[in-house]
Parts: structure tokens; C-alpha cells; sequence
């Protein structure tokens, strides 16, 4: 569980994260997303109490990150930027990082394999490919088999197979009831892993809701229509809060019906349909129109 | 490769000051420049002496009687230490300021939010292994030197007065360097700044003091830490230096100085 009050962080005269209030709740995927440069990974750096909020609070698992007696088995994080010393191997990394909490070499080991890192663990860091790294942040954030897992970006890089495992591993975490908490600049990625979503945008909040109201409430549902008979069919469906709009002649898209209704009310008229096809916004859509202020405002 | 993460095998243990230190023996051993620099520390402190003393002995014959009384028999053999502070400095900064230019900083405080655990467990040990590495350095130093010397009876033994408190002195000058360049790379974050600084410092500053006027020069210049820190490598008492303990304990004061700055800068500054 994160949760997350008016987090506030300037650098110099930037802000670079404004008022975020939001909670992460276990048990489910939770993306976070924004265009690159929107606050993600700084949010993250505040949750992890490596930069300090200039104002608001964050608390993880109910406690600030600091004040945690053994933080890496509260939090696992994999951040954006490497975070590894590129002289040192991947084993003596992990090593390292698991003595701090008396967590044992078997675990390492265990991680390496995992990971599938196992024929280049003696190999030093800074020789690996961005994948490797990926997997070595990975295997960090797993090592304290913590509540809470949070990862920046964490397929960038990644082939193929990489990315399929990634999806399995966010799903699997969760429905373990741990806290997973994903950022990515990608909408396409997080259609396919997140149950919920935290969209931001130049530092503020923009959304807060389940991957289906996210879609459902970014914008109406759709639905086209073909037909020869075009004046019978706008009244036919007209009513309230229903919009028949021409997009050339003999199609039509209608706003505030279902298709089922649409098809109904022209088999009740006797009318003729050529087509009738519902049009749900694509989750990319809906977070392009939702940024797109956020992105304009950005650029100017 | 299993989907799931492995699940944990060992019970839930908290971060302690003890197990930092582990880990920070883990990154000091497991980086190559830690090998190079005190192997490199190592073998100046023993070779410099041996060349010198060996160099003085071939030529001893043509030194003037004034000369051999001036000549002191415990320059040559911890001359290699002041070649070897340099290493040492350096190493001490890169311990620090890598962590910042690799990312590595995030992961140890990721582990350790605390932070101040990390410092210390940086200077004990790396000071402990300068100590554990230097301390045998300048005996062999000490030996071999006088030995070669004591083909003219040139040399000094271990039992003469100050002599064993000035060679065990080298080793523990060369412990603080160690603590004071791991405080410099701390307030400093970067590798190229951290090692201009801590030459500036020990090396730089020193020789600028003769612009000021003779009397502050020589009232100030003793306070300086190399000044300070080396009064505890004299076997005769010069002048113009402090008193060799004092001088080691104002040395100390700004290695602790340092480190304290760091602390602070550590616990407050952003990552």
C-alpha cells in the first residue's frame, strides 16, 4: 500500500511534481502514467525517500520508507536510471545489497537463476546489455521478497520474450496480494498488465480510476452506422443525450446509444442497416485526448 | 525461468550497523579499483624507501661530513608514505563519488534510508583495511631501508627513541588520510572534483602559505593538515612544526571534520 498526500517536489524554480494525492491498493496492477518528463520517476524517488518532498507526505505500508526497520522487504523498487556500480559483478550487487538486511547467498543465487542471469553473475555490470540490466534491477527488486513492488519502466529494453515474462511477473506479484506499482510512458503496455490506472501529467494528478472507467469515462462509447435511409434513422434514434453526426454520406456516428439499442430502434422502423459497428476508444486514445492539454501546455 | 518470484527462504531481518558494514566490505573488495590503489599504495610505500635508501647507500661515499650528519636515517624509510597518501586519497574519493556517477547510490540508500550507516560503515572499513595493509607496509619499509643503510651504520634501529612511534605513525597518517579523502568525496559526489580537492588540500595549499608573510606562514603553515598530520612521522622534533601527537590529533580533527560535514550533506541533500 502507498499512499500519497499533496506530494509536492520543486527543484529549483520547476515543479516538478504538484499536489499528488493518489493510494496504490494491493492485490492489483496499478499503472502509472504520463508522457516522458511528467513526474513519474521523481514521484517514485519521493516514495522512496531518496529526494525529500518540499511539501505533502508519502507513506509506504503505512510508514514513511526511511522509518522502515528493514525497507527491503517492505519495498523492491527497479528505477529507471541504473542504479548499479558498473565495476562490480551482478552476484557481488545482490550480495551486497542482500547483507545489508542478513538476506542469505542462497537467495541471491536463487534471484540469479530466476532472472536468468545465471551465465554472466561473475560478469562486472557495466558490460551488460540494457536488457541484462533490466534483469539485475528486477532481481534487486525482488530480493527482499517485499509487500510492495514498484518498477520504472520496467520493459524498456526488454526483446519480446523479455516483456512477456514481465506481464506474467506483475501478475503473478499481485495476485500474491502484494502492491505493484508499474510506471510506463506507454498506454498500450499498461492495457495489457494494469487493472487500474494513476495518469499525471506535468506533475498533477489527471486520473484515478479502474482500467474499464478509465476507458468508459475518457470518452463516450461510439457506435457507426451504414444506411441508405439517413433522415428515418436520425429520427428514429433521437432522445436525449443522443448525437447522430454525418462523417460522409451514409455513415453515421452516434453518441449515447449502445449498438443493440441503435439496431432495436432501426428493426422497429422497418430501416435498412448496412452497418453497425460499436467503436470503443482505444485506451491509447483516451490517454492521448486526456494529455493532450498536458502536452500543449508543455510545449508552448 | 518461473513466473513467480522465488519465494523468500530466510526470516524477515532489519537493516543493522553490522550488516552494513558486511556489505560495504562486499563493494570494497569486489571493485578492481580498490585492488589497484592499495596495491599500488602497497608497493610504493615499500619500494620508495628501499630505492632511496639504496641510492643514498651508492652514493654514500661521496656525501660530505655535513651531509651525513644532517642525513636521518627515517626520511628514506617513509618517504614511500607520502608517495602512497596519494593512492589512498584517491581510492577514498572514488569509494564515495562512484556510487553517485553509477547510480549505485540509489540502490545502497534504497537498502539503507537511513543513510549515515552507509558512511560509517565506509570508514571503518576501508580505514581498517588501510590500517590491516599499511601498518605491515612501513615495518617492511622500516627494515629493508635500515638495513641497507647500516652497510655505512647509517641506520636507525626500531628501539631508538620516537622511532616505532613514527613508523607505526606513518601507517596511522595514511588510516586518516583515508578517513579524510572518504569525507571529501562524500561533500563533493564526483570523482574528478572529490580527487582535485583532496590534492589541492594536501598538496596545493602547503606551498602557497610562503606568500604570506614569514611570521603568519610559519604560525598558520603547522595548522595545515599535511603540516599537522606528518609531525607524528618526525623522529627529531623541527621547530616549526607541532608536537607529534598534537599535530596527529589536529590532523584527526579534520578527517572528523570532514566526515561530519558529509554526514550532514548526506542525511539532507537529494539523491
Amino acid at each position: 500500500m502507498i499512499e500519497a498526500r499533496d506530494l509536492t517536489k520543486d527543484y529549483g524554480d520547476k515543479r516538478a511534481v504538484d499536489g499528488l494525492t493518489f493510494d496504490v491498493r494491493p492485490g492489483i496492477v496499478t499503472g502509472f502514467l504520463g508522457p516522458n518528463g511528467s513526474g513519474k520517476s521523481t514521484t517514485m524517488r519521493l516514495i522512496l525517500g531518496l529526494d525529500r518532498p518540499t511539501k505533502g507526505h508519502v507513506t509506504v505500508n503505512g510508514k514513511p520508507y526511511r522509518d522502515h526497520a528493514a525497507p527491503l522487504h517492505e519495498v523492491g523498487a527497479l528505477l529507471e536510471a541504473r542504479s548499479v556500480h558498473t565495476g562490480r559483478s551482478a552476484r557481488n550487487h545482490l550480495l551486497a545489497l542482500a547483507q545489508t538486511h542478513g538476506i542469505s547467498r542462497k537467495r541471491v543465487d536463487e534471484l540469479i537463476d530466476h532472472v536468468g542471469l545465471h551465465d554472466v553473475s561473475r560478469k562486472r555490470a557495466g558490460k551488460f546489455s540494457l536488457g541484462m540490466g533490466q534483469r539485475l534491477g528486477i532481481a534487486t527488486a525482488l530480493l527482499g521478497d517485499p509487500h510492495t513492488v514498484m518498477l520504472d519502466e520496467p520493459v524498456n529494453g526488454l526483446d519480446p520474450e523479455g516483456i512477456q515474462w514481465i506481464r506474467t511477473l506483475l501478475k503473478g506479484l499481485a495476485s500474491e496480494g502484494r502492491t505493484v506499482f508499474v510506471s510506463s510512458h506507454l498506454m498500450s503496455e499498461m492495457a495489457l498488465t494494469a487493472d487500474h490506472l494513476i495518469v499525471i501529467g506535468r506533475g498533477r494528478l489527471i486520473a484515478d480510476a479502474s482500467v474499464t472507467d478509465f476507458l468508459a469515462g475518457a470518452s463516450k462509447p461510439l457506435v457507426h452506422v451504414r444506411s441508405p435511409q439517413g433522415e428515418e434513422l436520425r429520427e428514429a434514434l433521437q432522445g436525449p443525450d443522443v448525437t447522430v453526426a454525418v462523417v460522409e454520406p451514409g455513415l453515421f456516428e452516434v453518441t449515447g446509444l449502445t449498438a443493440a439499442q441503435v439496431g432495436e430502434a432501426a428493426a422497429a422502423h422497418g430501416i435498412t442497416l448496412h452497418e453497425l459497428s460499436p467503436h470503443q476508444a482505444s485506451l491509447e486514445e483516451a490517454f492521448m485526448d486526456l494529455t493532450r492539454g498536458e502536452l500543449e501546455f508543455a510545449a508552448s | 525461468m518461473s513466473a513467480i518470484a522465488a519465494p523468500i527462504a530466510s526470516r524477515r531481518e532489519r537493516v543493522t550497523q553490522l550488516r552494513v558494514i558486511l556489505s560495504e566490505w562486499t563493494k570494497l573488495r569486489s571493485v578492481r579499483s580498490t585492488s589497484w590503489s592499495l596495491f599500488a599504495a602497497t608497493v610504493l610505500t615499500i619500494g620508495f624507501p628501499i630505492l632511496a635508501s639504496a641510492v643514498i647507500s651508492a652514493h654514500w661515499g661521496h656525501r660530505s661530513p655535513g651531509e651525513r650528519a644532517h642525513f636521518n636515517p627515517i626520511d628514506p624509510a617513509l618517504v614511500g608514505s607520502q608517495i602512497a597518501q596519494l593512492a589512498i586519497g584517491v581510492l577514498g574519493v572514488l569509494v564515495m563519488s562512484a556510487e553517485y556517477s553509477t547510480g549505485m547510490i540509489r540502490a545502497s540508500f534504497t537498502a539503507v534510508p537511513k543513510r549515515l550507516p552507509v558512511l560509517w560503515g565506509k570508514a571503518l572499513v576501508f580505514s581498517a583495511v588501510t590500517f590491516v595493509l599499511m601498518l605491515p607496509a612501513v615495518l617492511i619499509a622500516f627494515f629493508a631501508s635500515q638495513s641497507i643503510l647500516s652497510r655505512h651504520h647509517a641506520n636507525l634501529s626500531f628501539s631508538d627513541p620516537h622511532v616505532a612511534r613514527a613508523v607505526i605513525g606513518a601507517a596511522l597518517y595514511l588510516t586518516v588520510i583515508a578517513l579524510f579523502s572518504l569525507g571529501i568525496g562524500s561533500i563533493i559526489r564526483n570523482t574528478a572534483g572529490g580527487i582535485a580537492a583532496f590534492a589541492a588540500i594536501l598538496f596545493v595549499i602547503p606551498p602557497l602559505m610562503n606568500v604570506l608573510p614569514s611570521s603568519w606562514n610559519s604560525a598558520a603553515s603547522r595548522y595545515l593538515p599535511s603540516n599537522a598530520g606528518r609531525a607524528i612521522l618526525q623522529v627529531t622534533r623541527d621547530s616549526s612544526s607541532l608536537s607529534p601527537w598534537v599535530g596527529f590529533a589536529v590532523f584527526c580533527g579534520y578527517a572528523a571534520a570532514a566526515l561530519a560535514v558529509a554526514a550532514i550533506l548526506l542525511v539532507r541533500r537529494d539523491t
